[in-house]
């Protein structure tokens, strides 16, 4: 039901994109000379643009689709993961911890840890980097060809192979460099792609003011306070029964906005790497500042068009609905059999029948309308065609699929031509997402393990050569893994619950490493398994309120209930946090340091001279400008308690 | 790196914004969306907006010839 015709102008547009795209990496190609243009781009990019690469690393298309769900679902109150859950973390990382990734030398974040500690954390640490990458971005290029094929009725496998085969072309071409410039591309591309839509949804339902109005009545209708779904802190502060995400304010600010937000941002080599390649070391510690200025402001692009999308569909003459579930034509088909063939005098059993033909629940009372109007007609010059039926049908699925929300303003608000422009963008970030996620993966495999482990001591044409050999095999990886998703169900609950497990803890170990010179490799490595481990245990052994045991935890016996996946997930973030925590600092304190302060020098905060930020300008000193972020940040909090 | 990226972004904007802005303007039916409060040529506004973006962009290239700032 959601596919899209797209004309002549549409597709002028995206060819427009894809060129450019190729262009560049071509353009990049005769740049590329060494191992280290190649995978780490020679530490050569001015902060604008690294900034912007770092946001847009971030920003994937499954981001994009996922807050704007979450709009709808919980409202104002999803933009804690930008302002709770991303900028505290964005400015950590610039004003603390870049001058230590920068000023080592390392080229990665687990040649870091290596540095830092020994080479198994570096190895646990890699490895496990290595596969969420695959991963991540088989998953992306998945969505993608699955959207492709649904929106636009093209070829799951051509889909998933060409996009594929564009993203191998500009990052084999042009390396990290190549994937960093295309990343600014795609940011523009977000932005002025989909402002126009927030624009005229905003136009359509009303203003602002309009649309918080319609809002308090959703609210209430779901059993809430007026403004659970336009106040972003007070429904927290009523406890998790007060506010849709089922949360309270303290797993809201320690498990997000401290845990999980500081593991990811300060740590994932993903995002970390393009600060890395910055040209000195002011500029890499300006990249996370630089990005933290529009992520304060992108709630305004990703989440209001899920609200405005939800009080649209409280406004009944606007004609619109969240999109219900993608059912298949054949049971659509199956439906509008039902409905002809139901005995108007027992609606119930011919709802029974649709329902059972859609496999979806209905709205009893729209399909009994639906009935009654399509026996009245029977026969008559101006019966109901089988096509207005299944639109009514369309109407009447009383299920939402959140996740269409943004497709279905896109359909709404974009003539042919602004259509191309917003499809365009959404492609741009899926195709970003991916060669984001293999320029990570090959720098941490040729660095990390290749050369650490297999070819020691090559020169560096070998290692620049075997950079291009990693590319292509995790892009084929890449595509491996999206069949892997598409095949199985629940394979991307799987696997983000094994991201989870992985990551959670990991934050911990770098605090301690960076700030307490006392850490041992030992500490930090046995710290970091048994964080991962206590992770898997804790999920194993909660769950969240209407799940069950299984894939969402509770398998080994049910001791801890929680109002919702998003409250498991923030508690299990801290619990993680806490056993990886204080397990290094118990083995740090049991064994014995391999390391003298001379060989942490540069790697630990006490062991490392002060930067002195004297001879730049005040507005380039980045605990000033974070200071000035964090302000900023704080009031856009109060703007919208 | 040698490349400096105001070039092909401030390019590829202009070229798209142009697309959009002729489009617009010759199918002014078809590039309007009768929304509540507006009934403007969307197309032909928002190519006209990607113009002036990709044109600055340009310009910033143009000016800064080989050494872009540092912001």
């Amino acid at each position: 039901m959601q596919s899209i015709e797209l004309h002549r102008i549409d597709y002028a547009i995206l060819i427009a994109y894809v060129a450019f795209v190729i262009g560049i990496g071509w353009k990049l190609a005769r740049y590329m000379k060494t191992s280290s243009d190649f995978l780490t781009s020679a530490r050569s990019i001015p902060t604008w643009v690294t900034g912007l690469a770092f946001i847009s690393a971030n920003l994937g298309a499954l981001e994009l689709v996922g807050m704007a769900a979450s709009g709808a679902k919980y409202g104002i109150a999803t933009a804690h993961f930008y302002w709770v859950g991303a900028i505290p973390a964005m400015i950590f990382l610039a004003v603390f911890m870049m001058p230590f990734y920068y000023g080592s030398k390392a080229r990665s974040v687990p040649e870091y840890l290596k540095m830092r500690f020994d080479e198994r954390v570096r190895a646990l640490n890699s490895v496990a980097f290595a596969v969420m990458t695959i991963f991540a971005s088989g998953i992306s290029m998945n969505a993608l060809a699955k959207l492709l094929n649904q929106l636009l009725g093209w070829n799951y496998n051509v889909a998933l192979w060409v996009c594929s085969g564009v993203v191998l072309l500009y990052v084999l071409k042009g390396g990290l460099t190549s994937a960093i410039y295309t990343e600014v591309l795609q940011f523009f591309m977000i932005v002025l792609g989909f402002a126009p839509v927030v624009w005229l949804g905003l136009k359509d339902v009303g203003g602002w003011d309009k649309m918080t109005t319609a809002l308090h009545g959703v609210s209430t209708e779901n059993g809430f306070k007026e403004n659970a779904w336009s106040s972003a802190w007070q429904p927290l502060l009523g406890g998790p029964a007060a506010n849709p995400m089922g949360v309270d304010w303290f797993a809201m600010i320690f498990g997000l906005g401290f845990v999980l937000s500081f593991g990811y941002w300060c740590t994932n080599f993903l995002v970390v790497q393009r600060a890395m390649a910055a040209k000195n070391m002011t500029a890499a510690r300006n990249t996370p500042l630089v990005a933290a200025v529009p992520k304060m402001f992108f709630p305004f692009l990703v989440i209001l068009p899920g609200m405005i999308a939800i009080a649209l569909t409280s406004m009944p003459d606007k004609g619109y609905r969240v999109p219900p579930p993608i059912v298949a034509q054949a049971n659509y088909d199956k439906a509008v059999a039902a409905v002809k063939n139901a005995d108007a005098a027992n609606p119930a059993a011919g709802v029974a029948a649709v329902g059972e033909a859609l496999g979806k629940k209905v709205n009893a009372e729209k399909v009994s309308v639906l009935i009654s109007t399509v026996a009245g007609f029977k026969g008559a010059p101006n019966q109901l065609t089988d096509t207005q039926i299944q639109s009514g049908l369309y109407n009447s699925i009383a299920e939402y699929d959140y996740d269409g929300v943004i497709l279905s303003l896109v359909k709404k608000y974009c003539p042919p031509g602004l259509l191309g422009l917003a499809l365009t963008a959404l492609l741009a970030s899926f195709m970003s997402g991916m060669a984001g996620n293999v320029t990570a993966f090959n720098t941490v495999f040729t660095y990390d393990l290749y050369q650490a482990y297999f070819a020691k001591g090559k020169s560096d044409s070998h290692y620049f050569w075997m950079g291009k050999v990693i590319t292509v095999v995790g892009i084929i990886l890449s595509i491996g893994a999206a069949y892997f998703a598409s095949m199985y169900n629940n394979a991307m609950d799987i696997i983000q619950l094994v991201f989870g497990f992985v990551n959670a803890p990991l934050f911990a170990t770098f605090l301690l490493g960076m700030f307490w010179k006392r850490t041992t490799g030992t500490g930090a490595f046995l710290g970091l398994f048994g964080g991962i481990a206590g992770s898997a245990l804790f999920h194993a052994m909660t769950i969240a309120k209407g799940n069950v045991p299984g894939v969402k935890g509770g398998y080994l016996g049910v001791h801890q209930t929680f109002p919702s996946d998003m409250a498991q997930n923030f508690w299990l973030a801290t619990f993680a946090f806490t056993a990886c925590f204080v397990l290094t600092l118990v083995i740090s304190l049991a064994t014995k340091s391999q390391k003298s302060d001379a060989d942490l020098k540069g790697l630990v905060y006490s062991l490392t001279p002060k930067i002195v930020d004297n001879n730049i300008p005040v507005y380039q000193r980045p605990a000033v400008v974070g200071i000035v972020l964090l302000i900023v940040c704080v009031i856009l909090n109060f703007i919208f308690w | 790196m040698g490349l400096d990226i105001r070039w092909p972004i401030g390019l590829m904007f202009t070229v798209i914004g142009a697309l959009l802005t002729v489009y617009g303007a010759l199918k002014s039916a078809a590039s309007t969306i009768p929304v509540a409060g507006t009934d403007h040529n969307i197309n032909l506004i928002w190519g006209i907006v990607l113009l002036v973006f990709g044109a600055l962009m340009l310009l910033g290239a143009v000016r800064g010839g080989k050494n872009p700032p540092s912001a």
